[in-house]
């Protein structure tokens, strides 16, 4: 199989406010969050009560059907309380940080790790929430057997952090987490180019992936690569997250700190942050200013979570896009001839065809629309979709809650991450990766 | 939105109307929810509108042309801005009808739904008057209209959900239900009370020679031109919009050059045309040339405006092919070995919404199982 994969398909979304390739700040808040919707599939056990010590790398959740895999605390602290919902769901965690950091200590790994080994220490730091299985997108399940674990060492989502930037240097830390991981499953590596810095990784196969976004995406990659079928799993780990790894077989800690860019139209400096994940946004009060008519999301703005001022970065979460909110009504807007200091990609305006495709534009999140039935076909979906299916056929399955023609049309296959360029083009303004989130859930409770 | 128009609210029976009207003013402030954060600006109000924009330089041929075979019916000397004024007055009663009654039941049934108008009557609404012949009286067309839209469309959902394309369904009402109305020499021309042909004018439209071959159709003696040039230009007479080929050219290279419409569908539907007519001709099935059967009728209007309708057609870009072809195909296979009907192009276009989900399906199907050959064989 070659492991050159050029995407035709794809679409790169010019927002303004990318973060400039520098370290403003290093921001370790007095509190950090553990949030139990961060992790997908996950059904949290609370482990602490308030008032408990914790280390980084003490547990705090744990899953209720599968008690080895345990959620960790990112700092070393003081419980100060524990968050709940309505009919009391769990929401939050938040940990008191102390001034001067104690790690629990995993131990250093010597050489000649047994699976069984990797897979026990993986459990026990609280890493093993780093793999994502697919399909649904769940955090993976200890007893089950991947095809293989797929990396991407890339992001193409709109204004993502770079990765060459923020793990070129920790080259040492991947190098271990993959020689780890290579121990449980065959592992894939995706990069953007042959020179890039992880392109020299050992113990793994590495394919150079190139073309516009979501060739980033770990999902398009593997469609590529080693397409998901039936009766099958493999998982996925962010980069990021594998230089934790690869840290807590080096150096026996759990260690989740990370470089985050934050950007977008309306931050104040786009530049990137050194943090933990689980810090309230508001600590980044000086990247926004005053947080009226600001959206904050964590992540990126096409599948990232409105965390608002009062939530948190999340666990899996590499970057910070500020937004503005666009509450404000267009006069004439649809029926302007150009509109320029809007963005649509769509032949029907005519940055296309000026060259102003590629221009910046400081979008906000006015849905420019009403909600509407599908009216275009599917060839019109699949334009900037680089996957071998079908999107609409797939998307009204999900909504039809029609397993057979879910299954048939590759709900396996993609997470609503995947469809998300599918959601910003739509002219009739449907929350796509709702209904394929929704398919997905669908499945998870009939497959149990 | 006032208050008053929101749920709960006294004039809440009014709401999708004010809605309507004032999304079409100005885009709603309103925000994603969830999902991505930001969207595409493009709507389809505005996709819908260059559909709309794409069809004007056929109705304005068309109010023209309405004038000028008038003129040349009544023995009168033909003049630019006289025919163009006489056609604007005759066609315009067309699209008010078509307007109000589907607009009508369009804003009635968004209400009875709770759910916002979809701006896909615009573009059926402008079709409409585009596809009847002339001096179709306004009453049939009201009730096609009304037909076409409640039962074709509304009763599926609405736009988006439809099977056949609401504007070719009030055609296809008028033509079966009022034959007498939609064929014969008095329709196609527009006439005002007490006047009548003059001496050796024809109300036929080329069409009708059709059956009779070649020989009939240069020789039909017509007071219009008959030849291959006439048709393309489109002095002859027809439905309002589709005689003019030049036109409807105007119209397809809009609607292809923002990608409103496939041109997959065009090109495979005009293959087909050429492919049945070129194996009849071939075959000594008719001596009309292939090329003849894209100039005549309905059959350019019907393949850039009608066939490529997004809801109505394939879905699939390889499904587009099939579909496309087999409407070009059956439109001639109708015309030349059918005669009952002269035109084609209608049935084939119904026949072709019909099928298009079937072709889908094959497609997908075999899509499918290919891709779980290569599953095996892995």
């Amino acid at each position: 199989m070659s492991n050159n994969i050029v995407l035709k398909k794809g679409l790169n979304i010019p927002l303004a406010g990318v973060p400039a390739l520098v370290v403003k700040r290093t921001i370790l808040p007095d509190t950090v969050a553990v949030q139990p919707s961060d992790y997908k599939g996950l059904n949290a056990r609370l482990l602490v009560r308030e008032g408990d010590k914790v280390l980084a790398g003490s547990p705090v959740l744990a899953d209720k059907k599968n008690p080895d895999v345990l959620v960790t605390s990112p700092v070393s602290g003081t419980v100060k309380a524990v968050v709940r919902g309505d009919k009391r769901k769990l929401l939050a965690v938040l940990v008191d940080a102390d001034k001067d950091q104690e790690y629990l200590d995993f131990g250093a790994a010597k050489d000649g790790l047994s699976a069984g080994d990797v897979k026990d220490r993986l459990l026990k730091s609280g890493l093993w929430t780093a793999f994502v299985q697919r399909p649904y997108g769940i955090v993976a399940d200890p007893a089950a057997t991947p095809k293989a674990i797929f990396v991407s060492a890339f992001s193409t989502a709109p204004l993502a952090a770079d990765t060459e930037f923020t793990l070129g240097n920790e080259t040492a830390a991947l190098q271990a987490g993959v020689s780890a991981l290579a121990k449980l499953a065959k592992v894939h590596v995706s990069v953007k180019s042959a020179d890039s810095a992880f392109a020299k990784l050992r113990d793994a196969e590495i394919h150079v992936v190139k073309g516009k976004h979501p060739a980033g995406n770990v999902g398009v990659q593997i469609s590529h690569i080693s397409p998901i079928r039936k009766e099958e799993t493999v998982w996925t780990v962010s980069l990021e997250l594998l230089a934790a790894i690869g840290r807590l077989f080096t150096t026996g800690r759990y260690d989740v700190r990370r470089k985050v860019a934050v950007g977008g139209p309306a931050a104040a400096e786009p530049a990137y942050i050194d943090t933990l994940p689980g810090i309230p946004m508001s600590a980044l009060k000086e990247c926004y200013g005053s947080a009226d008519g600001i959206r904050i999301i964590s992540g990126d703005v096409l599948s990232g979570t409105n965390a608002g001022e009062d939530g948190y970065l999340g666990f899996y979460d590499t970057q910070v896009t500020l937004l503005k909110e666009g509450t404000e009504p267009e006069l004439l807007g649809w029926a302007r001839p150009f509109r320029f200091n809007q963005y649509s990609a769509d032949h029907s305006y005519f940055n296309w065809c000026l060259g102003r495709l590629d221009k910046e534009v400081a979008m906000d999140t006015n849905l420019h629309g009403g909600p509407r039935a599908f009216v275009m076909p599917d060839s019109y979906y699949a334009k900037h979709l680089p996957m071998d299916i079908y999107p609409l056929y797939l998307i009204k399955a999900c909504l039809a809650g029609d397993i057979d023609n879910m299954e048939k049309f590759g709900i396996y296959e993609v997470l609503p991450e995947d469809l998300a360029l599918v959601e910003f083009m739509d002219p009739s303004k449907n929350y796509v990766q709702d209904i394929i989130q929704n398919g997905i859930n669908l499945m998870l409770k009939e497959m149990a | 939105m006032n208050k008053i128009f929101e749920k709960g609210g006294k004039l809440y029976w009014l709401h999708s109307t004010v809605d309507a009207f004032e999304t079409f003013l100005h885009v709603p402030g309103t925000v994603t929810r969830k999902g991505a954060h930001v969207r595409d600006a493009v709507d389809l109000k505005r996709i819908m509108i260059i559909a709309v924009i794409a069809a004007v330089p056929a109705a304005l041929f068309g109010m023209w042309n309405t004038g000028y075979q008038h003129a040349l019916a009544t023995g009168a000397d033909p003049r630019f801005w006289a025919d163009l004024w006489f056609g604007f007055l005759k066609v315009l009663p067309l699209f008010i009808v078509s307007y109000v009654v589907g607009l009508a039941i369009e804003f009635a049934s968004a209400q009875i739904r709770g759910e916002e108008v979809n701006e896909g009557y615009l573009v059926s609404g402008f079709f409409i008057p585009l596809i009847v012949p002339v001096d179709v009286p306004l009453w049939m067309l009201a009730v096609a209209v009304a037909f076409a839209v409640i039962f074709g469309k509304e009763v599926f959902g609405g736009t988006g959900m439809n099977i056949w394309n609401p504007a070719l369904l009030t055609r296809a009402f008028l033509f079966f239900s009022y034959p007498n109305s939609m064929s014969g020499s008095e329709t196609w021309i527009a006439m005002r009370k007490g006047e009548t042909l003059v001496d050796g004018a024809t109300g036929a439209t080329p069409l009708s020679f059709l059956g009779d071959g070649m020989d009939a159709l240069t020789n039909s003696g017509a007071q219009y031109g008959t030849g291959f040039w006439d048709m393309f230009i489109g002095t002859v007479p027809g439905s309002v919009g589709e005689t003019s080929v030049i036109a409807i050219l105007i119209g397809a290279v809009i609607l292809l050059w923002t990608g409103v419409a496939s041109w997959k569908i065009m090109a495979s539907s005009v293959a087909g045309a050429i492919f049945v007519g070129g194996l009849a001709q071939l075959c000594g099935g008719t001596d009309i040339p292939c090329l003849y059967h894209l100039v005549m009728g309905g059959f350019a209007f019907g393949t850039v405006f009608m066939a490529t309708d997004p809801v109505t057609s394939a879905q699939t870009d390889c499904g587009k092919w099939i579909y496309g072809f087999f409407i070009g195909a059956v439109c001639v296979i109708i015309r030349l070995f059918n005669p009952g009907y002269a035109e084609g192009m209608m049935l084939a276009i119904l026949l072709g919404n019909t099928f298009a989900p079937l072709i889908d399906w094959y497609v997908t199907d075999r899509h499918i199982a290919r891709k779980n050959r290569v599953v095996k064989a892995a």
